[in-house]
């Protein structure tokens, strides 16, 4: 059993109207950063699992995803391992 | 009697508010469900109050659909026995799938709590029988989460089967015309799941209850169920 540290990128989910993503590029694009096209403003979830290898740490991370930490209705994620250190089991 | 159980999670702040809508103005019967109980006390109708449910953390009324509660109000409203959700309740029951869509950021990314005009748009239900079906009512709203979105596809069906029962009325000048102080898809600010049993809303009705609060339009609401719901 090791201890695995995945990140969750949830997004606002395209075509769903982002007024904070907007509000950021409006702002971006006043401070002379004409090439932003869009923003999206979301959240960074970092979450520490035991499990036997990554990707079983990635699939229970994707349905975590799916059942609490992001809203399919509304919003994307994704998934990405940022490390991990043994553990005694 | 009928007997409203209000669900009292951490962080619920309306639920006195509709405790005493329901013992007071309505004259029937209330009584507190904690959250982490299994017992809904053989109440009539289930209210999920407005509120902070844990803080907001993560998405309004994520974390609230799990509490354990919520198994009994799921398995009692799929049986269909009424469930009102008010502003955080909306955001709950939409989380816990007995009504479709979601809540998101107001539009003008401000918290927004000012009494609005909503119309009636659908007075053939459990919820708002005693209102006249096209007629407006002043209800507070208080909400930084209230803007409803949901598919386009989800939208029309529930515009099609009569579903969108609130909708915000225009400001002053054209009562007619749709808008939404939160940017609501097409100004819904209340919708009932397909069986007509479960009723989610933005606006606060128990607040709504006394012309000492600005305005008594909300009570109806608690009077239609009184009518239409044998106890």
């Amino acid at each position: 059993m090791s201890r695995f540290r995945i990140a969750v990128h949830i997004t606002p989910r395209r075509g769903i109207l982002d007024p904070q993503g907007k509000a950021v590029t409006g702002a971006l694009h006043s401070l002379g950063f004409s090439g932003v096209h869009d923003v999206h403003v979301g959240r960074y979830v970092v979450v520490e699992v035991d499990a036997n290898d990554r990707k079983a740490a990635e699939n229970s991370t994707r349905e975590m995803c799916e059942r609490l930490l992001a809203n399919p209705v509304i919003e994307d994620f994704e998934i990405e391992s940022v490390g991990s250190h043994a553990r005694e089991a | 009697m009928m007997k409203f159980g209000v669900v009292v999670f951490p962080g619920s702040n309306s639920d006195y508010d509709t405790y005493r809508a329901v013992v007071d103005e309505l004259g029937q019967e209330a009584t507190y469900l904690w959250h982490k109980d299994h017992d809904l006390q053989g109440s009539d109708v289930i209210v999920l109050p407005g509120g902070f449910s844990y803080g907001d953390y993560l998405r309004a009324g994520a974390i609230a659909r799990f509490s354990p509660i919520m198994d009994d109000v799921v398995a009692f409203a799929k049986k269909g026995g009424p469930v009102i959700g008010i502003c955080n309740g909306f955001q709950i029951a939409c989380e816990a799938g007995l009504l479709p869509g979601a809540l998101l950021r107001n539009e003008s990314l401000k918290y927004i709590c000012e009494p609005v005009r909503v119309r009636v748009t659908s007075a053939d239900t459990i919820f708002t029988n005693r209102y006249e079906e096209g007629a407006t009512a002043l209800m507070p709203i208080s909400h930084g989460d209230g803007r409803y979105t949901a598919d386009a596809e989800t939208v029309d069906r529930l515009e099609g089967e009569g579903r969108v029962v609130f909708r915000y009325a225009g400001g002053p000048a054209d009562a007619d015309e749709w808008w939404s102080p939160n940017g609501s898809t097409r100004a819904i600010a209340g919708i009932i799941n397909e069986a007509g049993n479960v009723l989610g809303m933005m606006p606060h009705p128990e607040r709504a209850v006394d012309p000492l609060l600005g305005s008594a339009d909300g009570l109806a609401v608690f009077e239609s169920l009184l009518a239409r719901v044998a106890v």
